[in-house]
């Protein structure tokens, strides 16, 4: 009896604080009584297959399930917008959207030129912008922003753990194959750096020009290096044909080919047969664990294609940014910012994730290997995970960190 | 007051009223387009030079201007004009090539040129590669008239356009312009009546080139950054798009033109998705297939054939 | 070993190799254009276009019909050549008795069309296309290691090429068709269709340009963007050569392959801009061209 009144006591006690938290949750305090998300994107261009239609899904997924579980007390809508890699058609699409339409948010934002645009307006209009999908780290350095969340990856990321990995794991001799502009130039330097740092060497690299059809010449110029590792740092259409190159040529037989911004999309462009055994770091592979497989099936029904890094980090920015905004009780951009430094990101796409003062959010990656084709089990399935890069190994040291808001 | 003077004040009323209506960034993006596709009309349509490299002058001199401003630090009227400078000094060098040829060599040489002005931009790295020259302040006019102020911004958006259209107006309907119209209509006969007319159509190029640089250089200023975009040949073939859709040869054609296509490009932007290119590529087919003339050009028809004149 | 400045000579000869792997695309991708400028006096935007078409067809045809590569290599070309019959009837011949720069506005509006609805239907990373079976593998040749089907791209864009050289040069058809360029209304009073050669050539170009498509489908990814890169530094090498004589645009071709295998060797960063060079030094000297006349 009394171990039952005592129950009740505790029962009564409880009452008011879930009463609290049900205040809580209804005194969210929007600027327009609307939490909206803007999706820019490439939907038609040479990223369209990165990010595109699958971000928007992604994104519109996040809403649905933030809805159906949290279910919150004020309205969420989700508008996107092709910004045609056009820097000026995505500022101000951006621009029109805070000016005239209440977005809060915007996500994505793909295309490096188009995002460090698009981060300057967020920072005038003081609204956020989580960036999914542009690789330059200037995003987290010279144009960092209090605005500016940068989430899924960056070119120092995926150019410093395979540099990293591979060169421990015997491949210590390097060749570069370059774009030939300041995305390439950056992604060798930061490889370069961890390939030297532990204890291997670059034997020399060959600088491209953007959109090189044919790669056969660099490539042999690779094979002449006779280098263990070939790095591929380059994107997109130049690093398919070189990859297709690479393989017609024999390289792959004697070297390894090493993509320094490869995704999941080149490799499902390929196919397995040409590139077996290339190594890359990833932000997320759909078919990691349970968690990962669970979510990327179901956006598989959606889109009818597995989710790339963008898409899985749409989802989870989406998400943390909704969370983020229940808890603050607020859409006001400072303070949802300050609240999602201060709640680390743990969910399917970021096990321990954490938001950093330079904007950057830290978390694991992947070093992966692309499987042989009698390996692969089921459509899609493509990597071994070779290792897991810790967030802070993973990403650039804040030490080095040539952001304005970063006090040292 | 002519009945045309009246239009032109209309116009002018229109400009100015326009950012209490419409979104003046937008309205401000439809101006320096317009400039833009004024200046190639100037070579189109009345020195009958069909050039497909007119980004690299546009680019060139958002480049130009952005680095001034941005990084020596030079006032922005001064940018502007180093902007523009410099896009009629790279006028002047693919130019002079250019004429050598003529017809749809020139089209080619002028293509293939600016391809290679682009890869440079590219590959130089004050412009930032593809992240472009970003963050580029717009500074105050004549010092103080703040123009981070947007209807600031706006109104001397507004003042270089009339101003560069007005030189436009003026170049058409002086002597020179009536040589540029002789050297279309037939260069032989211009030859033979003495006119030099490699020398012409040179200077006209460059005069193109710099306007499309001034135009460029504005753009850089509305947004804040220059990137690979201005620069790039599918901007050279839109401009030509802008330039028929509208009517070439006619003095507004190129404002009406370049309005509905940026217009468009905004409102397509969340509707259609990667369905843009096909749009614009059916836009320039049917312009060529059934309405050579442009709007511009099929209104005036129109209205001639109203007052029972032969067009 | 002997070298020239700095460069292995045996390096040397595998560079020149793949030089005039890529001349191979050049020649047949100019003779195109200058078969079709010559009949038309057309400048031919939508050749990149065509080019990618006979490229995806190639793949659609494995990947939905399971059309090998060999049956491609003909009906691609086959059916690129019809859309170009198609093209030509339904728009191009409005307007031939227009200012030439028509033609040259409607093709680049039918060029982003096509590429537009490429791009819409299979995205832009691409499509892969394995080497068929038997010209997978290599030739040693002792100075280089050169893929089977490398070689392949060379040999049949050169009998390619011979042919329709052949074809107008030496044959009753070629005369008519030489004939009906030079002076369509006398040839047509002598009885010969000139509309119907007009139309024929254009497929042919398109055919061509397709043909081209399918040979370099195995070699790189087909996606809809891979033509309009090549075509600006084939006009390039068309304003070079000078669309005079069909030899003269196949030797130009080559030749560019050539010099810019070399300039990847000796100044990699300016290979894409070498042809661009190239141009301007030879409209200064020669501004109709190595092989045109100036009209």
């Amino acid at each position: 009896m009394k171990r039952k009144l005592l129950n009740i006591a505790i029962a009564a006690a409880l009452i008011p604080a879930a009463g609290n938290v049900m205040a809580q949750a209804k005194a969210v305090k929007l600027s327009d009584n609307m939490v909206k998300i803007g999706v820019l994107t490439d939907m038609s261009g040479v990223y369209s297959d990165l990010g595109g239609q699958g971000s928007v899904t992604a994104a519109q997924m996040a809403v649905e399930d933030y809805i159906a579980q949290a279910k919150p007390k004020f309205k969420i809508e989700v508008v996107y917008a092709d910004h045609q890699n056009k820097a000026d058609v995505g500022s101000n699409k951006v621009r029109e959207w805070y000016d005239t339409q209440g977005v809060d948010m915007v996500t994505d934002v793909l295309n490096s030129g188009v995002a460090i645009a698009v981060a300057k307006v967020t920072q005038e209009k003081n609204r956020i912008m989580i960036n999914t999908g542009a690789a330059s780290t200037r995003l987290t350095n010279e144009d960092c922003t209090p605005n500016t969340v940068h989430y899924v990856y960056d070119t120092y990321a995926l150019a410093n753990g395979p540099g990293k990995a591979v060169t421990k794991a015997g491949g210590d001799t390097w060749f570069f194959l370059t774009a030939d502009y300041a995305f390439g130039a950056s992604l060798e330097k930061d490889t370069s750096d961890a390939v030297k740092a532990n204890g291997g060497k670059v034997l020399g690299s060959v600088r491209h020009p953007l959109n090189a059809s044919d790669f056969s010449s660099f490539l042999l110029q690779a094979q002449a290096s006779k280098a263990k590792v070939v790095g591929l740092a380059n994107a997109g259409g130049d690093t398919v044909n070189s990859i297709k190159a690479a393989n017609e040529f024999g390289l792959t037989k004697s070297q390894r080919l090493v993509g320094l911004l490869t995704t999941i999309v080149d490799i499902h462009a390929l196919g397995l047969p040409t590139t077996q055994g290339m190594m890359f770091t990833e932000g997320f592979y759909w078919n990691l664990n349970d968690e990962t497989r669970a979510w990327s099936r179901k956006f598989f029904t959606k889109h009818k294609k597995m989710p790339s890094m963008l898409h899985a980090g749409t989802y989870s920015a989406v998400t943390t940014y909704l969370k983020a905004v229940q808890a603050a009780g607020t859409d006001d951009a400072a303070t949802v910012m300050k609240k999602m430094r201060d709640t680390p990101v743990s969910d399917f796409f970021a096990k321990n994730g954490k938001l950093r003062e330079d904007g950057r959010m830290v978390h694991d990656m992947y070093l992966v290997e692309v499987k042989k084709p009698a390996e692969s089990k089921e459509p899609w399935d493509y990597y071994h995970i070779k290792a897991v890069i810790p967030g802070n190994d993973a990403y650039q040291p804040m030490a080095l960190s040539r952001c304005p808001l970063v006090k040292k | 007051m002519s009945r045309r003077a009246i239009a032109y004040l209309m116009l002018l009323a229109a400009g100015l009223a326009a950012p209490f209506f419409i979104y003046p960034v937008l309205v401000m993006k439809v101006l320096c387009f317009a400039l833009f596709a004024c200046a190639f009309n100037l070579l189109l349509g009345y020195t009958g030079l069909l050039s497909f490299g007119h980004a690299a002058f546009f680019g060139a001199a958002a480049y130009v201007a952005g680095h001034a401003i941005k990084v020596w630090g030079l006032p922005t009227e001064l940018g502007l004009l180093a902007g523009t400078i410099a896009a009629g000094a790279l006028g002047w060098a693919v130019g002079s090539l250019a004429i050598r040829r003529t017809g749809i060599y020139f089209a080619m040489v002028t293509l293939a040129l600016a391809q290679m002005i682009y890869f440079f931009f590219l590959e130089a790295s004050f412009t930032g590669g593809e992240d472009g020259l970003q963050g580029v302040p717009r500074g105050a006019l004549l010092g103080f008239i703040d123009l981070s102020n947007d209807l600031n911004l706006y109104y001397f958006v507004l003042a270089i356009f009339v101003f560069a259209f007005w030189l436009i107006y003026r170049t058409i309907h002086s002597p020179f312009g009536q040589i540029l119209k002789a050297i279309r209509e037939n260069e032989p006969r211009a030859i033979s009546l003495g006119y030099d007319v490699a020398k012409y159509k040179l200077l006209a190029f460059v005069l193109s080139a710099a306007l499309a640089g001034l135009a460029g250089a504005t753009k850089m200023l509305v947004f804040k950054f220059a990137t690979l975009t201005d620069a790039h040949w599918h901007l050279s073939g839109e401009v030509v798009l802008m330039t028929i859709l509208g009517g070439m040869g006619t003095v507004f054609g190129p404002l009406v033109g370049s309005s509905v296509i940026v217009v468009l490009q905004n409102e397509l932007a969340d509707k259609v998705g990667s369905l843009v290119t096909v749009i614009m590529g059916s836009i320039f087919v049917i312009c060529v297939l059934l309405f050579r003339r442009g709007i511009v050009g099929e209104i005036i028809a129109f209205y001639k054939r109203m007052l029972g004149q032969k067009a | 070993m002997t070298e020239i400045f700095g460069i292995p000579i045996q390096a040397l000869m595998g560079q020149l190799m793949l030089g005039l792997v890529s001349g191979s695309f050049y020649a047949m991708l100019s003779l195109g254009l200058a078969v079709i400028f010559g009949m038309l006096n057309i400048i031919n935007f939508a050749h990149g276009a065509l080019y990618m078409m006979g490229a995806f067809l190639a793949w659609m045809g494995l990947e939905y019909l399971g059309i090998g590569y060999w049956p491609s290599l003909a009906l691609a070309p086959l059916a690129v050549g019809v859309f170009g019959v198609v093209i030509e009837r339904s728009m191009l011949q409005w307007l031939y008795k227009l200012d030439h720069l028509y033609g040259l506005l409607l093709t680049f509006g039918l060029a982003l069309v096509i590429e537009g609805l490429f791009t819409n239907m299979y995205g832009v990373s691409g499509q892969p296309y394995t080497i068929p079976e038997e010209l997978s593998g290599a030739f040693n040749l002792g100075f280089m290691f050169l893929p089977k089907y490398r070689a392949w791209v060379i040999v049949a864009s050169l009998a390619v090429c011979f042919l329709t050289w052949f074809v107008i040069e030496k044959t009753r058809l070629g005369a008519y068709l030489r004939a009906a360029t030079e002076n369509p209304k006398l040839t047509q009073a002598f009885g010969i269709n000139v509309p119907l050669m007009v139309m024929l050539t254009y497929g042919f170009g398109a055919a061509l340009a397709g043909f081209a498509g399918v040979l370099a489908a195995p070699a790189i990814q087909v996606s809809s963007l891979m033509g309009s890169n090549l075509i600006i530094v084939v006009f390039a090498v068309v304003v070079i050569g000078g669309m005079g004589s069909i030899l003269g645009s196949i030797l130009t071709g080559l030749g560019l392959g050539v010099i810019e295998g070399l300039t990847k060797v000796f100044y990699p960063e300016a290979s894409s801009t070498v042809v661009f060079i190239i141009m301007a030094i030879v409209l200064m000297i020669r501004p109709a061209g190595l092989f045109g006349k100036e009209k």
